[in-house]
């Protein structure tokens, strides 16, 4: 069975209640929307306090080419506009907004029916999920259409898409996958026909053998589409990773899975896309997974996005008593929250709630060389080296020994048996070198 | 919910992996060496090992107790397994005062001195053999012969050369291999690989060490390519010499089978705080230590030479860090 050539790890899987139903969320009295929730240029917020807003309206505009659109997953009143915690612990502007019913903008097709006739062409596909403010819902949130317009002189030859899942607990992707299986596949041949790419691949791990036969039987009718079952190894979901898993192909260092004549889009972006351009749908709600070893129900929730944490919350059973981190995405990748006073963005994958008992990382002794890091290195990098490297601040040898190849994965922090901050160090050193690099141009 | 939250960064998980656990894991991994050298020197072999393994214990914790003044770190393993390597090194009848003063040597000056568990360059355990057998060469190298402990107690007493020793010094007179081989000192290779060899505490027995090295296999504390490449190139440099001459080189079988040669691929050269990070590094260095030993044992002054190789090798790691490593995805 295929997989990615050079290291990886077998963290517990901990995929837990992962063949429940989806359970929509009730809408919250008071939604918050981040008015920027990409990687990119940040936006600029066009409501004001007062204005009234229904489901799907344009909240945000950004005219750089790397900016993604923010629409109203809520109608109501705009309360106000604020600075919030965000789930990097930093404040962010925000709109705050009360609900007052479920009013939808009345070009948003809202029928269960699926569609599966694309009628737009390649460039009308762009625009339409550029203008529905489309971000990869992996995890990153880079805005999907810059993805879709490949640079000239370089060809996309397939289109791979993310249905891994690798990071532990998470089961949000599995469960779009079963349950919204045809419309995935259609978002995945609009995907096609934008890129002008004839095979697509759908990368999914071997643990989830039902989305892989869901999937499997559903592609038969659609052109162009295979579901390539994975070894499960952690990181696969990574674009390097999963193309190295699925075509061979490496991405060369510091460049584009293009560059390989591959685009890579999760799973769950496919979806969205097939809601803005089938059905006119801006990306207003995702599925969340609200998880941990403790916490009383465990579930996918399909929630607004904007729908405050709490509200998450609450929907599992509330926060247990001994509950000491909440994270914000998967427990190899995700980010640690200080407050559960924030609310859902498009790229919150997941709640991931730790007892005192896991909270903690073990205390750091000396390494004792044992080359676990080396091994497990998807990158095939030396972090232990890194990790001295930057220690020393010597980050000209750091930048020589290829630091700004580290895809930030853990896998070397997680192996360590000295508990030493490899990972923390070569962010560090990833930082600095970055900046003595613009510095020298 | 707690009122404070815990902020790190990710990973929020961990292997259960720790260094204790590696450690105890070698501990482990010679036990059989340790059985069958208590089965084949008696008390002796016992004496030799508790007092090792306690003296190496007691030197950590009190050096880490009143020279850096640290929390004393004795319980993750690292100087039980010191204790056993250096007790394996020597001859069951060495007086305890030396087993003691090796001891020091092993924790204060190879260990210590350097910061200890994950700083020293050299193994520790080879740095006070070597320092052993310099100083006292004559009670270093006399061997008692081997008594099992449920055989006749006869032969008590006596002590004998190793094979090795035996054979490079017929040799070195003169006598054709074909001759010196029917000798009695040489054993059959069925008790070299079960345990029949006159030596060190921890290199009678073959199989007992390659069963050690299978559980730390196993337990992925070692990987495959040092133990290989050491026991390969000193196979394969054997054979071509004993090509070229089978009276005078001997054959690359007993070379493997007998002397410190599997003690020593198994588990000193794969010491992880003393061996390279890469496996391309690992190889080179298991290459190393292998040819350098042949080298040693056929043309040195030494009839062993496995515990000079590696200490050679283990000078040479850092540059191997530095020339052989890993390939880096999409270079």
């Amino acid at each position: 069975m295929k997989t990615f050539k050079i290291g990886g790890i077998h963290p517990d899987e901990h995929k837990i209640r992962a063949e429940d139903q989806t359970i929509t969320l009730d809408l919250p009295k008071q939604g918050i929307v981040f008015v920027s929730q990409h990687l990119g240029a940040p936006s600029e917020c066009i409501v004001a306090k007062g204005d009234k807003v229904k489901v799907g309206q344009l909240l945000t505009k950004n005219e750089n080419f790397i900016g993604a659109n923010v629409h109203s997953p809520f109608s109501g009143t705009v309360n106000k506009i604020d600075t919030i915690y965000d789930a990097s612990g930093y404040r962010k502007e925000a709109i705050v907004i009360d609900v007052e019913g479920d009013k939808w903008l009345e070009n948003i097709d809202r029928s269960e029916m699926i569609k599966r006739e694309i009628s737009l062409d390649k460039n009308e596909i762009i625009a339409k999920v550029k203008e529905m403010g489309i971000v990869g819902l992996g995890g990153a949130c880079f805005p999907t259409h810059v993805k879709l317009m490949v640079p000239e002189g370089r060809s996309a030859e397939y289109l791979i898409i993310n249905g891994v899942e690798c990071e532990p607990y998470l089961t949000d992707d599995y469960r779009l996958m079963v349950e919204h299986g045809e419309q995935c596949l259609v978002g995945v041949s609009i995907l096609q026909k934008a890129l002008g790419v004839k095979t697509a691949y759908i990368g999914i791990e071997n643990n989830k053998p039902k989305a892989i036969e869901h999937l499997k039987k559903l592609a038969n009718s659609f052109e162009g589409i295979e579901v390539v079952a994975l070894q499960v190894k952690y990181p696969q979901g990574a674009e390097k990773q999963l193309i190295n898993a699925i075509t061979g192909r490496e991405v060369p260092s510091g460049k584009l899975p293009i560059d390989a004549g591959c685009v890579v889009c999760n799973i769950c972006t496919a979806h969205a896309v097939y809601e803005a351009v089938q059905k006119n749908k801006p990306l207003i709600d995702r599925i969340v997974t609200v998880t941990g070893l403790h916490v009383e129900k465990v579930s996918n929730l399909f929630v607004r996005i904007g729908t405050p944490i709490s509200m998450l919350l609450d929907a599992v059973g509330g926060v247990p008593e001994n509950t000491s981190k909440i994270i914000s995405g998967g427990p190899m990748m995700g980010k640690a929250l200080f407050s559960a006073d924030t609310a859902v963005t498009k790229g919150t994958s997941a709640l991931l709630l730790m007892d005192e008992s896991l909270a903690h990382r073990g205390e750091t002794t000396n390494c004792i060389r044992c080359a676990k890091c080396v091994n497990v290195c998807p990158m095939g990098l030396e972090p232990y080296l890194l990790g001295a490297l930057v220690e020393n601040e010597n980050f000209e040898r750091a930048e020589n020994e290829s630091v700004m190849d580290c895809i930030e994965c853990g896998s070397c922090l997680y192996t360590c048996p000295s508990y030493r901050p490899l990972l923390d160090c070569i962010r560090v050193g990833k930082y600095t070198v970055r900046v003595l690099q613009s510095k020298r141009k | 919910m707690n009122n404070k939250l815990i902020i790190s960064g990710a990973p929020h998980v961990h292997s259960p992996e720790n260094v204790n656990k590696i450690m105890w894991g070698v501990v482990i991994a010679l036990i059989p060496t340790l059985l069958t050298s208590i089965y084949f020197f008696r008390f002796e072999a016992l004496l030799t090992v508790s007092v090792a393994v306690a003296s190496c214990l007691f030197f950590e914790w009190a050096i880490q107790k009143y020279l850096p003044k640290q929390t004393p770190t004795t319980s993750d393993g690292s100087a039980v397994i010191t204790g056993l390597l250096l007790a394996f090194n020597l001859p069951s009848n060495l007086p305890i005062w030396m087993t003691i003063l090796g001891s020091l040597v092993a924790i204060g000056i190879a260990k210590m001195a350097f910061g200890g568990l994950g700083k020293n360059p050299f193994n520790p355990a080879l740095v006070a053999r070597a320092f052993l057998l310099i100083s006292f060469p004559v009670a270093m190298t006399s061997w008692p012969t081997i008594r099992p402990l449920f055989g006749d107690g006869i032969v008590d007493a006596m002590t004998g050369p190793t094979p090795f020793g035996f054979l490079k010094e017929g040799i070195a007179q003169g006598i054709p291999l074909s001759e010196l081989m029917q000798h009695a000192h040489v054993p059959s290779y069925a008790s070299l690989l079960f345990g029949a060899n006159g030596g060190s505490l921890g290199e009678v027995s073959a199989l007992a060490i390659i069963l050690g090295g299978l559980y730390m296999l196993w337990k992925r504390i070692i990987t495959w390519h040092i133990p290989v490449a050491f026991i390969g190139s000193a196979f394969v440099f054997a054979a071509i010499l004993s090509a070229i001459n089978p009276e005078v080189f001997i054959n690359p079988w007993v070379h493997i089978l007998s002397g410190g040669l599997m003690l020593g691929a198994v588990f000193m050269a794969t010491d992880l705080v003393t061996s390279p990070m890469s496996p391309k590094g690992q190889l080179v260095f298991g290459l190393g230590c292998g040819v350098l030993t042949i080298v040693i044992r056929v043309w040195g002054a030494y009839p062993e030479g496995v515990s000079f190789a590696i200490l050679i090798m283990n000078a040479f790691v850092p540059l191997i860090d530095r020339a052989f490593k890993p390939r880096i995805f999409g270079k």
